[in-house]
């Protein structure tokens, strides 16, 4: 009877939509493992990264902010009345930065040497060194952070103690951590001022790339306690039913505030470049696009929820803003790369470069929730009250 | 207390421009590349396109041969541009009459002084060899392509079909040959003396020799004597050089500049973010502390002055007890004196009367 009830329960349409996704992602991942990335790609020698770079890579981790964000409002600002939402950014901050190198995987052409960088030949010179090194030591410190809720779960009690010493350490140097490789993901790009969009490429990149992923961070937070709510409202106590209010309005404001920095740090931008002429050609349209409908818009709409408590306003502004880091993210690896060359040239990318994109989100997402499910994240241990 | 407070502001602002603009500071000792490197120029208006250095560049280093032969001058209908099995070709950009029947350019790896590839690559795949060659190394190779990305050019390239040992493809001016005392492939290869291999300084006298010499035949410009820092491959032409596909927007701006400023601002992060948020963890702490503190004596305080209000209470309630103890007593001695008294006074009435 019980059995019965258990295997009723596994086929939920979000367990055959996820399996399905899987499933068609493994002889895709076999081909390019196989076949070379020539096989399952549309890269080529004028458009080397496609949207394992652009989405995966450089999305993803902006999206994955939450962590560092809440961590250090929490445990180094000292705003107690948040820290019911550590534990889920920090998951999810965790499961993003273990899914950027995961796609990583794919893409690069020979994964296995991915440590050389570090233990053969250090290229000191270069943005991705410190990215790479960056990231490396940041998902060392995500998963130390994220330990305590896996060491309850498994009630090993003495070493949890350690790592919860730790707690103050880890979240520095995980603010340390996140500055340096958030804002040189966008250093990334300042080598090529010759192939992206003027209006786009700025000395300033590396500021426009940490900043903008602080407000994706909060976001991202807002964004994912309000699905949290709707999926996992059983798995939640009263406590962190309690907390998602303050989330929303307190981080809420703070976003609000973040954008319009955010706002004021790309204008100036737009006057160091001096390329105000360009902002009536369709690129500069597009470029308006992005800067007042996905920054001005939604900062106006936090700012708007937040002065009318008004929860649903925040929670749309939230989905919005992380929509328009989507955007600037890809129109700064994608859209407006490679600007000036005919479309014949430029790179859209193969069907089978989204499947597998989907297929490490979809992965992601079911760690999560098996992660959720099993795990004291939005609820606290009965054996530790003290914690909150 | 505010006045060390500024200059310690003061001094984290220079320090900080100090760092941010390293250029600067390092402008004595910057790297203008290798003396005496060799290099090629290469004389647009020579050139006929008839390919003899791709075909020798494929033999010198073991390329796949291509669908066409290399004889086949349909070829140039199209624009080709370098690709994983060709380290150089030759386009034509215009038509133009006989003998040359068009204007051709020949493209391959333009061996930058400061090569943007090398700047870019976090396993060091690339050298810039003291003889002017830019040269890759297969082994250490982990297949990210921010080569690709980082090229102004467009040169390096990428085997995306190999699936084990993947690796990037681009011209090395053929370095080996040149160890030995000979000349690159394509150059030895060259009908036309379109080719002239050579020590870079001496290529650009060369190049500013012929200019003279013919001042209305070529454009008044170096193609790669500065552009992104300097090439140890460099151009002339007849034509506008955009109009042999190269971009003139490059700037003279060689590419580790692009980046050294911001990878100047790592250690001032490392430096800087854990006192100021550490400082910030160990004020509010404190706050707490004395939150909690100030709590704990008012909540003390409020005890100590409620308990002595209750002794005072109780004390007064006391005396007040004695007070009206002390009437009891007197009225019940006086009661009992005075019934003392009345009852004397009938025992001596009484008396009397007997």
């Amino acid at each position: 009877m019980s059995d019965q009830a258990v295997k009723k329960s596994l086929f939920t349409p979000f367990n055959i939509i996820a399996a399905l996704i899987i499933l068609g992602g493994i002889p895709i991942a076999i081909m390019r493992f196989t076949q070379g990335l020539g096989a399952v790609t549309n890269l080529d020698h004028t458009n080397p990264w496609g949207i394992w770079i652009g989405f995966d890579l450089l999305t993803g981790v902006a999206l994955a902010a939450g962590g560092y964000v809440t961590a250090a409002a929490v445990e180094l600002f000292g705003m107690k009345k948040f820290h019911a939402a550590v534990r889920p950014a920090i998951l999810t901050g965790f499961l993003g930065y273990s899914l950027v190198v995961f796609a990583l995987l794919f893409d690069v052409g020979r994964p296995w040497r991915l440590p050389y960088p570090f233990m053969v030949n250090q290229g000191v010179t270069s943005i991705m060194f410190e990215v790479g090194a960056c990231v490396g030591l940041y998902l060392t410190v995500l998963f130390l952070e994220f330990s305590p809720a896996a060491l309850e779960w498994l009630g090993l009690k003495k070493i949890r103690k350690v790592v919860v010493r730790l707690t103050i350490l880890l979240t520095v140097f995980g603010v340390v951590l996140s500055t340096l490789h958030q804002s040189s993901l966008g250093a990334m790009y300042l080598i090529v001022p010759s192939k992206l969009h003027p209006l786009w490429y700025s000395s300033y990149l590396p500021v426009f790339f940490f900043v903008s992923s602080i407000a994706a961070g909060l976001s991202m937070v807002i964004f994912e306690s309000t699905m949290s709510h709707r999926n996992f409202h059983d798995k939640m106590d009263a406590h962190h039913i309690e907390a998602s209010r303050h989330v929303t309005f307190g981080f809420g404001r703070a976003a609000a505030l973040v954008l319009a920095g955010y706002f004021a740090v790309k204008v100036f931008g737009l006057a160091l470049g001096n390329h105000w002429d360009l902002l009536f050609t369709g690129y500069g349209f597009w470029y308006q696009l992005e800067l007042i409908g996905f920054v001005a818009f939604p900062c106006f709409l936090y700012a708007l929820g937040v002065r009318d408590k008004n929860a649903k306003i925040i929670k749309f502004a939230a989905f919005w803003t992380v929509l328009g880091i989507v955007l600037n993210r890809l129109n700064i690896s994608f859209f407006c790369f490679n600007y000036h060359l005919p479309a014949s040239e430029r790179y859209t990318p193969h069907w089978m470069e989204i499947g597998i994109s989907l297929f490490v989100i979809t992965i992601g997402l079911v760690v999560y929730k098996f992660i959720v499910t099993k795990m004291p994240i939005l609820h606290q241990h009965p054996d530790y009250p003290e914690e909150h | 207390m505010s006045t060390s407070r500024r200059s310690f502001l003061k001094w984290v602002a220079g320090a900080g421009i100090a760092v941010a603009v390293p250029k600067s500071v390092q402008a004595h000792d910057h790297f203008e590349g290798y003396a005496d490197s060799y290099g090629v120029l290469h004389d647009a208006s020579l050139c006929i396109g008839c390919r003899s250095c791709e075909a020798a560049c494929h033999e010198v280093n073991d390329l796949p041969a291509p669908e066409k032969p290399f004889d086949d001058k349909s070829v140039l209908n199209t624009i080709r541009r370098t690709d994983d099995t060709n380290y150089t070709v030759v386009n034509k950009y215009k038509e133009g009459p006989p003998p040359k029947n068009g204007v051709f350019r020949k493209q391959q790896c333009n061996h930058c002084k400061e090569p943007a590839c090398a700047s870019a690559c976090f396993v060091g795949a690339f050298t810039k060899s003291p003889e002017g060659a830019v040269v890759y190394d297969e082994s250490v190779c982990v297949g990210c392509r921010y080569c690709l990305i980082a090229c102004p050019f467009n040169v390096p390239t990428y085997t995306y079909d190999d699936a084990l040992t993947p690796k990037v493809m681009k011209c090395t001016m053929c370095l080996p040959r040149v160890k030995e005392g000979k000349l690159p492939g394509c150059v030895e290869a060259c009908p036309m003396e379109a080719l002239t291999f050579g020590k870079r300084e001496d290529l650009i006298t060369i190049a500013k020799e012929r200019m003279r010499k013919h001042p209305d035949r070529y454009i008044n410009h170096i193609y790669g004597e500065n552009e992104v820092g300097g090439t140890n491959w460099l151009y002339i032409s007849e034509e506008p050089f955009e109009e042999l596909g190269m971009r003139t927007d490059l700037g003279i701006t060689p590419a580790p500049e692009l980046t050294s400023g911001a990878l100047a601002m790592v250690p001032v992060i490392i430096g800087m973010w854990p006192v100021l948020l550490g400082g910030i963890y160990v004020i509010n702490r404190r706050k707490d502390i004395i939150a909690k503190k100030e709590k704990e004596d008012a909540v003390a305080e409020m005890k100590a002055v409620t308990t002595a209000e209750g002794e005072e209470k109780v004390k007064k309630a006391k005396e007040q007890a004695l007070k009206q103890q002390g009437f009891a007593v007197k009225r019940e001695v006086k009661k009992a004196l005075e019934e003392a008294a009345k009852a004397k006074d009938e025992n001596q009435n009484g008396e009397e009367a007997k």
